[in-house]
């Protein structure tokens, strides 16, 4: 039976004093063994959203919202409380696995010191043993030698694995990954892309993935969230929403990649680029940049409208069941 | 973390829309500078005494006398016209000798930071030879060589700047030295000279600007040493260092006016440090990596 | 396609002083008006290669030609004669310019080292821009005021200034927002269109490579693997390395759109 790992609604973030908005009302739910990526270009607040989540930002921050981790309420919980369910029941995987592990340390010492603070062995030898169960299982085949190794000794795909093995020791309720491949090889980001598969279905747990790379969005999303300027403006089933997108954004996102066998010179960019968080036009943020802007579009925020089953679209041409042409 | 790909470059301005300014210590620390310079320019307009000839039955009057704001000295002359009449020499033996350090540093740092490792390693080794000795040291031993007067003392301040001044171009240089922009440059068929002189130098510049601010309060004090130990400038000039030679004699029977010459000094230290770090802040900006 | 290419590399090795064996017996050519693409993992070698090429480093071994002449050891001052007839746009948008200088005064920096009269400076420059789609209000911009899709337009335009033969873009829209890498290769495709400039694309990204190249190479540990068309590639790869490669481009197998 599936439940809802993650249940977020109307996710507001604003930094600094003058309270920036970065993420302006976002909604989604993440069923247990299922993969929801928010997919989005840089500054879209895709990131923050993934890291306001995990409650990992500073006091200067504002996270209002509401956010719940099975029956969890996050944004009630005491900093004091969250460290204990951050790794425990909620578990993150950086992007760039090399800053994220101690380059002072063994890579067993780091292991042991996580086992232990899960309370999962006390005694060296047993330790040692669930190390290595869990290097076996995200896919290592030489524990041993890994164990003893420093991180600057492995390369970058095995740092990741490393740190996807911490993420899952204490088999937590739900895995957020920000740009986990984004550094790594092709060839290599396609074995750790697998391998969150199959962790998301061994734990039953929910993975929320960032990415900006459309193609990781296909390989492994179950439910896609497309972001632009701090909104989700396209949430619903992958092959609905990259293969038969409502939005114009997510229309000229997809239709600006390069596909085997386009000519060159026909691919199709978005003119301009997106709002500096400080400058959000009023109405739809999209608008100035939408070859099918029309003047409610500057002046009044676009609804969220229902498109498919559990497909939505914030754009108002959708209300108005315009078929926006691709 | 982001992703490896590119925010809108949010500079300062962009990001707030406002211009990012010289902080506030830094502008006071400029204003007091630009005013001490003026000063030094009108000398004989502003100042209300004769700096050399002294009264002697007005000798050492204590602070805020009457005629006398800053007191006499030992000779009846009044401290506050000696003051201004010292800011010429005292100001020309700080700012001078970086100019000149600073342009022959730089240029030696350029040669060491974008020549081959033999290069570099002859060049700094050379100066670090000179770098042993503490500056105090090397500009008295020059200075006494060279004999007194103004400008053997700039001369032997400029050289004590020179191996400071290269080490910080040197290592500013050796930042910059692999970047693209350098890799693309150097595609372009451009000359050594062109290349140091025209794309180098502004990116390393900065770097450089900064610490030779740092160096001119140094400077001064440098001078003021010269001229207190009798080397540089002789009385009976009126020169900030030598003013604290003179009143060093008084120092119990008036303390107060003794400390003056020095107080400035300091002042005039602290401003130019104040400046060169409110420049640094300023020129971060555009060299901030992402947002 | 003329019979002498415009930029040849042959039997190519670079040793690095740690023993490192970057570049293998490397043999790539590039014709007049011609995209060959460069494509494969980190460490490959291919932009060791890239600046093997263009003499930016020296080669351990092997032979380099530009416009037929070879470079391999041409002294100092007669490379940089002919040094502008190959030119580079980088990778990183960012640290591809000088921070303290607009974007006239590094575009000046490349006419003047070219020899190119000062009073035509004007026009090469505003001619360029206007090629790579950036308005005469840019020229006097520095870097942090434009975005990663404007910079690289930039260098692209740097690039072009001298009327080069062939660009080598070195991972030149691997650091940009995929909407924005939309522009950057249009612009590129333009730019070859009009002026019949051969390009080295050297990326890491398969279906880039594949739409911007007449012909590709894949690099794999210093050594060129296999050497075919856009085509051959995606239907027929020879090598296992390829065919690995190809199985692992996320997505591929799920598309549907």
């Amino acid at each position: 039976m599936t439940r809802t790992a993650l249940s977020v609604k109307n996710l507001r973030v604003a930094f600094g004093k003058r309270k920036t908005q970065i993420v302006r009302g976002v909604s989604f739910d993440i069923a247990t063994g299922s993969t929801m990526v928010l997919l989005g270009e840089s500054g879209s607040g895709k990131s923050v959203t993934a890291k306001a989540i995990m409650r990992l930002h500073d006091s200067t921050t504002s996270v209002s919202g509401d956010i719940h981790l099975g029956a969890l309420d996050l944004l009630a919980q005491k900093p004091a409380d969250l460290g204990r369910i951050r790794g425990s029941k909620l578990a993150m995987i950086p992007q760039d696995p090399a800053a994220s592990l101690d380059p002072l340390s063994r890579i067993g010492s780091q292991l042991a010191e996580t086992i232990r603070r899960h309370g999962l062995a006390k005694k060296r030898a047993d330790v040692t043993a669930i190390s290595v169960a869990q290097l076996e299982a995200v896919g290592i085949t030489d524990p041993t030698r890994v164990l003893r190794a420093f991180p600057h000794q492995l390369s970058g795909g095995m740092q990741q694995r490393i740190l996807i093995a911490l993420a899952v020791m204490s088999k937590p309720g739900l895995l957020i990954a920000d740009e986990p491949t984004t550094a790594l090889d092709v060839t290599v980001q396609a074995q750790v892309l697998a391998l969150f598969k199959e962790l998301v279905s061994t734990l039953d747990a929910g993975l929320l993935l960032v990415t900006h790379d459309v193609g990781v969005a296909r390989e492994i999303a179950d439910t896609v969230g497309v972001m632009y300027a701090g909104r989700m403006v396209e949430y619903g089933p992958a092959d609905q929403v990259l293969n038969n997108p409502s939005h114009p954004y997510t229309k000229a996102l997809l239709n600006s990649l390069p596909e085997v066998g386009m000519p060159r010179g026909s691919l199709v960019p978005i003119a301009g680029q997106p709002p500096a968080a400080a400058s959000i036009p009023s109405g739809c943020a999209f608008a100035p940049r939408c070859a099918f802007a029309t003047e409610v579009c500057t002046t009044e925020v676009p609804p969220t409208v229902t498109v498919g089953p559990n497909h939505t679209s914030a754009c108002v041409l959708a209300l108005e069941n315009i078929e926006v042409a691709a | 973390m982001t992703a490896p790909m590119t925010v809108p470059r949010l500079g300062f301005k962009k990001f707030t829309g406002r211009r990012r300014r010289l902080s506030a210590p830094a502008k006071v620390a400029g204003g007091f500078l630009l005013l001490m310079v003026l000063v030094a320019l009108v000398a004989p307009v502003l100042s209300p005494y004769d700096p050399i000839v002294g009264d002697a039955t007005q000798r050492l009057l204590p602070l805020l006398s009457d005629g006398h704001i800053l007191g006499t000295d030992g000779q009846g002359r009044d401290v506050l016209s000696r003051l201004i009449w010292g800011a010429r020499p005292s100001l020309l033996a700080g700012i001078i000798p970086v100019i000149i350090g600073g342009g022959v540093g730089t240029v030696l740092g350029l040669v060491a930071g974008l020549g081959s490792a033999r290069v570099n390693s002859i060049v700094m080794r050379i100066l670090d030879v000179f770098y042993a000795f503490p500056a105090v040291m090397l500009a008295i031993a020059i200075s006494a060589a060279l004999g007194p007067g103004i400008s053997n003392a700039i001369l032997a301040l400029s050289l004590v700047n020179i191996p400071p001044v290269a080490r910080v171009a040197e290592t500013e240089v050796l930042r910059i030295k692999d970047a693209a922009f350098m890799e693309t440059a150097r595609l372009s068929g451009a000359s050594w000279f062109s290349i140091a002189f025209r794309q180098a130098l502004p990116a390393a510049g900065p770097g450089i600007l900064v610490f030779c601010t740092g160096l001119i309060g140094l400077s001064i004090v440098y001078a003021a040493g010269l001229g207190f130990l009798g080397l540089g400038l002789t009385p009976p000039t009126a020169e900030w260092g030598l003013m604290v030679n003179e009143l060093r004699q008084y120092t119990f029977s008036a303390p107060i006016v003794a400390l003056v010459p020095a107080v400035l000094i300091l002042i005039v230290s602290i401003a130019c440090n104040a400046l060169g770090d409110g420049l640094r802040d300023r020129m971060d900006v555009r060299m901030e990596a992402r947002a | 396609m003329s019979a002498t290419p415009v930029l040849a590399g042959y039997d190519l090795v670079k040793k690095f002083g740690n023993g490192h064996t970057a570049v293998d017996g490397v043999t790539l050519e590039v014709f007049s008006g011609e995209t060959v693409g460069v494509v494969g993992e980190s460490g490959c070698g291919k932009s060791t290669t890239a600046r093997l090429m263009l003499r930016l480093i020296e080669p351990t071994d092997g032979r380099v030609t530009l416009t037929g002449t070879d470079i391999t050891k041409l002294p100092a001052r007669a490379l940089r004669k002919v040094r502008t007839r190959a030119q580079l746009v980088p990778q990183n948008p960012q640290t591809s310019f000088n921070s303290r200088l607009t974007m006239r005064t590094s575009l000046e920096f490349h006419l003047r080292a070219n020899g190119t009269a000062r009073n035509e400076w004007g026009d090469r420059i505003s001619t360029v821009m206007k090629q790579v789609g950036l308005s005469g209000a840019h020229e006097n911009s520095y870097p942090h005021e434009m975005s990663g899709g404007q910079l690289q337009r930039a260098a692209i335009a740097r690039a072009l200034v001298t009327d080069p033969e062939v660009i080598v873009c070195d991972e030149a829209v691997s650091a940009l927002d995929k909407s924005v890498q939309a522009q950057v290769l249009n612009v590129l495709h333009e730019i070859q269109q009009q002026t019949g400039v051969a390009y080295l694309f050297i990326s890491h990204d398969l279906t880039v490579v594949e739409h911007m190249s007449d012909r590709i190479a894949v690099m794999r540990a210093g050594k060129v693997v296999e050497q075919t068309t856009p085509y051959d590639l995606w239907n027929n790869p020879q090598h296992p390395y390829t065919q690995t490669l190809l199985a692992s481009v996320p997505g591929l197998h799920r598309a549907g759109g």
